[in-house]
C-alpha cells in the first residue's frame, strides 16, 4: 500500500506542475503578457514600468521559475478590482461553492444511484428506456438553461423559491439542481454500465446458485462491487463540479468561485482569472489523488498489497 | 418423435414507434432537425425576415405574435434592442453550425494526427504528448476554455481555435489507444516488413481504421462544442455582440427574465437543446452501428 | 459398506435413517432448453431433450467438448438461466417433484440447501470485497436463519473438513489472499455448507494445477462419501470420469448421446463418438502413433443438420443417420444410446414400459 500511495503521490506533483507549466505557456505565449497583467486603463509608462516589475525582460525560463515560486508560497497575486490578494478573495468565496457542489452532487447520486440500478435489473424494459432518455436530456441540456427554466417556472411563474442569491437552504434548491442534474445522468449512465458488468460476473452467479434471494444478491454482492467505478467519478465529478459551476452561479448569482471568475473576466481583472483556473485544477488533481487513496481503502486487493 | 417447438412464456415485445425512431434504428428526426438547422444556416439570408443586427428602439421586447402585443411582422417578439427574435435565431443557427462543425473537425485532425503519431511512434514522443494530454484534461474543458477566452478576447474564430485548442485532447487518447491495439495487427505488420516508411503505415493503414471512432467521436463531441459555446457565449467571452448567438441571446434575455420575458430566453435555450439533443442521438446510434468496441466511450 | 445399503434409503451426516422415496434423486425427462435471439430468429437448442437419471450417493459423469450443452444443462437444473434462455420442455423430477413448475421463491430454497453447485473458476466466484467467512457462512445464514455466531463457527468447521489449514484465521481473510487450490477447496465447502442431497460440480478441476487436481478429486470423494452425496461431475476429461465416476453421460451437440455404467461404456462404446473419445486418450506405450483426433468441427447450435448431429464427422454413418435422428435407444440395463447403430438389438426407450429399470 504504501508504494501505492507514493506514487500516487508522484503523480499528482507532476500532474500540478505540468499544469503550472500550461497555464504559464498560454499567458506568456498569446501576446503581450503585459496588457493582461496591467489593469485596463493603464499608460504607457506604466506598462513599461510593468514589465520591469513582473521581469518580463528576464528570460522565459527565469520568469518560469519566478512564477513557480510565488505559487508554492500561495502568492497568486493581486486584484486589480478588489485590491486584496487573489488566495484572500478565492478561499473566501469556496465554501459557498463547496456547499453549492456538495449539495448538488447528493443530488446527483440520490438520483443517479438508484435509477441506474433499476435500469440495470430491469434491462429492456420500463425503466431501462426511462434511463435512457433521462441520460439523453441530462447530457443534452446545458446547466444554464435548465437554471434559466427553473427560475421562468418558480420565481416568475409560482413565485415559490427565490431566484438569486444565498442565505436560506430555499435559495440553495434551483441552483443545486441546475447544476446536478448533468451530473445525475452521468452517473445513472455508470451505475447502469458497472451494475451491468458485476451482475454477469461469475461471484454473482454463484451468489444466486447458493440461493440468496435475489434482492440480497443485487444489494450485497452487485451492489458493492458495481459502487466502487461510481463513487470514484462521483469524487472527481465534485472538484469538476465546483469548477463548472461558474455558469449555474452567474444565472443565480450565488457567491462561489464561478461568480468570482466571471467577475473577473467582466472587469478585466486578470490575476482573479489566472488564480482561479490555476487552483481549480490543483483541486482536481489533489482530489484524484485523495480519491485513488480512498481506493485503496475500499478495496481489500489494494490495501492488503496485491 | 416429433418435437415440441412450443416457446413458453416469452415476454411481449413493446416497442412504440417512437422508441424505434429514437433508438436502434436510423434515428430520423435527429437527422432532419440537423438537416434543417444546417439548411438555416445556409440560407440565412434568404430566409430571416429581418436584420439580426440592427432594431428599431420603438418595437422593443414585442412578445411572440400568439400573445397580446405581439405582431406578426415580428413572429417570435423582439429583444431589448427591437431586434427581431426569429432572425437572430437564424443567424445564430448559422454560428452554432460553423462554430460546433469547425471546431470539431478541428480538433479531431489534431487529435487523431497527435493520437496516431503518439501510439504509433510510442517512445518519447508518446510520453511527451501523453503528459501533455493529461495536464489539459485534468482541467475540465469549460474551464480552460474560458481561461483561453479571457486571455485572447472574444471574436467568433478565436472561439473555434480555443474549442479545438481545448478539445483535442478527447480525440488523442482514444485513437491512441486504438492505434495501440492496431499496430500489433496482421496487416501492419506485413506493410513494416515490406519496408513501408512509417509515414506511409501511418497514413495508408492506420488512418482508415481509426477515421471510424474518430467520426463517432467528432458526433459526440458535437453537443459538447456548442454547449460550450454557448456557455462562452453566454458569460460573454464567446462570439462578441452584435452578433446573433444563441448562447448571447440567452444572456441577454437573463435580465428580462424577471419580468416575464419568456421568449427571450427560452427559445434560443430550445434550439440549443434541439441541436445538441439530434447530434447526441445521432453520436449514440453511429457508435453502435460502426463499431460496437467504442461502447466504452 | 455401501454395497449393502439399499438404494432406497439415504443416511444424513447425522447417522439417522430417513425413509426417503424410492427412485431416482433427481430425473430429467426429455429436457430441453434453447435460447432465443431477441428478434426471435435465432434459435440455439443448447440442451435438446435430454433423458438422464442420478440415484442417492450415486456419481453422474457428464462428458463433452465445449458447446455440448453441458454447463447449460448444469444451469438448468438450478434454474439459474440467463433470461435469454427458456426450458422448452420436459420434466426434472428432485425428490419426486418437478422442478420446472417450481416457482422462483421454491426454487430459491432448494439452490445451494438441497441441490449445490460449485463453478469452474475459482477466483471469479468468490466476491472480492469479502471475507472467505461471510461468504461460506451466508447460505447457511440465508437457509437456516442462523445467527452470526453459529454460522460463523460452522464456516470454520467446514474449512476444517475441506482440509484448509488453521481456519480461525483464513475466515477473517479475503479471497486474493488464497491460493488457487484452497480457494477451489473454499467454493467446494459452500457448496455443501448447508448439507444438499445433490452436488454439481462444472469442471471443477480445470483451473486447478495438476499436483492439486488429485487432491481436490480425493477431498470431493470423501466429502461425498461422508455427506452422502450424489455428485454430478461435468468435465471434458475422460481420465477423471474413470476415476470418480459410476455412471457416465456422454454429450454432443446438447443431446445425451450416450449413457449407462462408466465400466461398461469404457469396455464396449456403442455411439461412434464415444468411441472416438475414448481412441482419443493417448496411451503410455502407444509408440509412433499419431494422436486421432475426431475429423471435423462441432456443429452450429442454432443451425443443427437434419438427422443425427454426428453424421458429418462419424466414421460410420449410413444413409439413414443423415435423414432421420435417432432417438434414445436402451440396449441393455442401464445404457442408452442415440445411434441408429444400437436400433439393431433394441427396442427405443419410448417403447419402454416406464419401470424404473435399473
Amino acid at each position: 500500500m504504501k508504494r501505492y500511495v507514493s506514487r500516487r503521490v508522484g503523480y499528482c506533483l507532476l500532474s500540478l506542475f505540468l499544469l503550472s507549466l500550461t497555464i504559464f505557456f498560454f499567458v506568456r505565449v498569446t501576446g503581450d503578457p503585459a496588457t493582461l497583467l496591467v489593469e485596463p486603463g493603464a499608460s504607457e509608462a506604466d506598462i513599461a514600468a510593468m514589465h520591469h516589475q513582473f521581469g518580463l525582460d528576464k528570460p522565459l525560463w527565469v520568469q518560469y521559475g519566478i512564477f513557480l515560486a510565488s505559487l508554492a508560497h500561495g502568492d497568486l497575486g493581486k486584484s486589480f478590482y478588489y485590491r486584496t490578494p487573489v488566495m484572500e478573495l478565492y478561499l473566501s468565496r469556496l465554501p459557498n461553492s463547496l456547499y453549492l457542489a456538495t449539495v448538488a452532487m447528493a443530488f446527483s447520486l440520490i438520483i443517479g444511484i438508484p435509477t441506474g440500478v433499476l435500469a440495470s435489473v430491469r434491462v429492456g424494459r420500463f425503466w431501462d428506456r426511462a434511463g435512457k432518455i433521462f441520460t439523453l436530456l441530462g447530457l443534452s441540456l446545458p446547466s444554464f438553461w435548465v437554471g434559466l427554466v427553473l427560475i421562468l417556472v418558480f420565481s416568475v411563474y409560482l413565485g415559490w423559491l427565490p431566484s438569486s442569491g444565498a442565505g436560506t437552504p430555499l435559495h440553495l434548491i434551483m441552483p443545486a439542481f441546475a447544476l446536478g442534474w448533468y451530473f445525475a445522468a452521468a452517473h445513472m449512465r455508470l451505475t447502469r454500465s458497472s451494475m451491468l458488468e458485476v451482475l454477469g460476473s461469475e461471484y454473482v452467479k454463484l451468489a444466486r446458485l447458493k440461493g440468496l434471494p435475489q434482492s440480497l444478491v443485487i444489494a450485497k454482492h452487485a451492489f458493492k462491487n458495481a459502487l466502487i467505478p461510481v463513487l470514484t467519478l462521483a469524487g472527481i465529478n465534485l472538484v469538476i463540479m465546483v469548477n463548472v459551476a461558474t455558469v449555474v452561479e452567474v444565472v443565480f448569482a450565488w457567491p462561489g468561485i464561478g461568480r468570482l471568475l466571471y467577475e473577473g473576466i467582466t472587469f478585466r481583472d486578470f490575476p482573479v482569472v489566472q488564480g482561479v483556473v490555476l487552483m481549480g485544477g490543483a483541486m482536481i488533481v489533489i482530489v484524484n489523488l485523495v480519491v485513488d487513496i480512498l481506493y485503496a481503502v475500499i478495496d481489500p486487493r489494494i490495501r492488503l498489497g496485491v | 418423435m416429433a418435437i415440441q417447438t412450443e416457446i413458453i412464456g416469452l415476454p411481449p415485445r413493446s416497442r412504440s414507434r417512437l422508441a424505434a425512431l429514437r433508438f436502434g434504428d436510423f434515428p430520423l428526426i435527429p437527422v432532419l432537425i440537423l438537416g434543417c438547422i444546417a439548411l438555416v444556416a445556409i440560407f440565412a439570408n434568404l430566409l430571416a425576415p429581418h436584420n439580426p443586427e440592427i432594431g428599431s428602439l420603438a418595437a422593443r421586447f414585442k412578445p411572440p405574435f400568439w400573445q397580446t402585443g405581439g405582431s406578426t411582422k415580428y413572429l417570435l417578439g423582439t429583444d431589448q434592442l427591437g431586434r427581431d427574435v426569429l432572425s437572430r435565431l437564424i443567424f445564430g443557427a448559422r454560428v452554432s453550425m460553423i462554430v460546433g462543425f469547425t471546431a470539431v473537425i478541428f480538433a479531431g485532425v489534431i487529435g487523431t494526427t497527435l493520437g496516431i503519431i503518439s501510439g504509433y511512434l510510442g517512445g518519447w514522443v508518446d510520453q511527451v504528448i501523453m503528459r501533455l494530454t493529461d495536464s489539459w484534461l485534468a482541467l475540465p474543458g469549460l474551464t480552460f476554455a474560458i481561461f483561453l477566452a479571457a486571455i485572447v478576447g472574444p471574436s467568433m474564430w478565436n472561439i473555434v481555435i480555443i474549442l479545438a485548442v481545448t478539445y483535442w485532447t478527447r480525440y488523442a487518447r482514444v485513437i491512441r489507444g486504438e492505434v495501440l491495439s492496431l499496430k500489433e495487427r496482421e496487416f501492419v505488420r506485413l506493410a513494416i516488413v515490406a519496408g513501408c516508411s512509417k509515414w506511409t503505415i501511418m497514413q495508408r493503414h492506420i488512418l482508415p481504421n481509426v477515421i471510424n471512432s474518430a467520426i463517432v467521436l467528432g458526433t459526440l463531441m458535437l453537443g459538447v462544442v456548442i454547449i460550450t459555446e454557448a456557455t462562452l457565449s453566454f458569460l460573454g467571452i464567446g462570439v462578441p455582440p452584435p452578433q446573433a448567438a444563441w448562447g448571447l441571446m440567452l444572456s441577454d434575455g437573463k435580465q428580462s427574465l424577471m419580468v416575464g420575458r419568456w421568449w427571450l430566453s427560452v427559445l434560443p435555450g430550445c434550439c440549443i437543446m434541439l441541436m445538441v439533443l439530434s447530434a447526441n442521438i445521432l453520436g449514440d446510434w453511429l457508435r453502435v452501428k460502426l463499431d460496437p468496441q467504442l461502447r466504452q466511450l | 459398506m455401501s454395497s449393502s445399503i439399499p438404494s432406497s434409503v439415504s443416511y444424513e451426516p447425522t447417522g439417522q435413517r430417513l425413509p426417503v422415496k424410492t427412485g431416482p434423486l433427481l430425473e430429467l425427462e426429455n429436457l430441453s432448453t434453447h435460447y432465443v435471439s431477441s428478434g426471435g430468429t435465432r434459435v440455439v437448442r443448447a440442451v435438446d431433450q435430454v433423458s438422464l437419471r442420478i440415484n442417492a450417493g450415486e456419481t453422474l459423469g457428464i462428458v463433452g467438448e465445449s458447446g455440448s450443452g453441458k454447463s447449460t444443462l448444469a444451469l438448468t437444473i438450478l434454474r439459474v438461466l440467463p433470461p435469454a434462455a427458456r426450458i422448452v420442455e420436459g420434466r426434472m423430477l428432485f425428490d419426486g417433484e418437478d422442478l420446472v413448475q417450481k416457482s422462483d421463491a421454491e426454487m430459491r430454497h432448494i439452490r445451494g440447501k438441497r441441490i449445490a453447485m460449485i463453478l469452474q473458476d475459482p477466483m471469479a466466484s468468490l466476491n472480492p470485497l469479502f471475507t472467505i467467512g461471510d461468504q461460506v457462512a451466508e447460505p447457511i445464514r440465508v437457509h437456516e436463519g442462523a445467527g452470526r455466531a453459529t454460522a460463523w463457527q460452522r464456516a470454520r468447521d467446514l474449512l476444517k473438513s475441506v482440509r484448509i489449514p488453521s481456519p480461525e484465521t483464513r475466515v477473517t481473510q479475503y479471497p486474493h489472499e488464497m491460493s488457487g487450490g484452497m480457494r477451489q477447496r473454499i467454493v467446494g465447502a459452500i457448496g455443501i455448507s448447508c448439507e444438499p442431497r445433490l452436488l454439481i460440480a462444472d469442471e471443477p478441476t480445470t483451473s486447478l494445477d495438476l499436483t492439486i487436481q488429485a487432491q481436490y478429486l480425493n477431498l470431493l470423494r470423501e466429502l461425498q462419501r461422508a455427506h452422502g452425496l450424489a455428485l454430478i461431475f461435468i468435465t471434458h476429461n475422460l481420465g477423471i470420469v474413470a476415476k470418480m465416476c459410476d455412471q457416465l453421460a456422454v454429450m454432443y451437440a446438447g443431446r445425451v448421446v450416450e449413457s449407462g455404467p462408466v465400466s461398461r461404456i469404457f469396455n464396449a462404446p456403442v455411439h461412434p463418438y464415444t468411441e472416438a473419445l475414448l481412441n482419443s486418450i493417448p496411451r503410455m506405450g502407444d509408440s509412433a502413433q499419431r494422436l486421432t483426433a475426431i475429423e471435423g468441427q462441432p456443429p452450429d447450435l442454432a443451425a443443427l443438420p437434419r438427422g443425427c448431429a454426428f453424421a458429418p464427422r462419424c466414421d460410420r454413418v449410413f444413409d439413414r443417420c443423415r435423414v432421420e435422428a435417432p432417438p434414445e435407444f436402451a440396449p441393455a440395463g442401464r445404457r442408452t444410446a442415440r445411434c441408429w447403430l444400437a436400433a439393431a438389438d433394441s427396442t427405443p426407450s419410448d417403447m419402454l414400459v416406464q419401470s424404473g429399470t435399473a
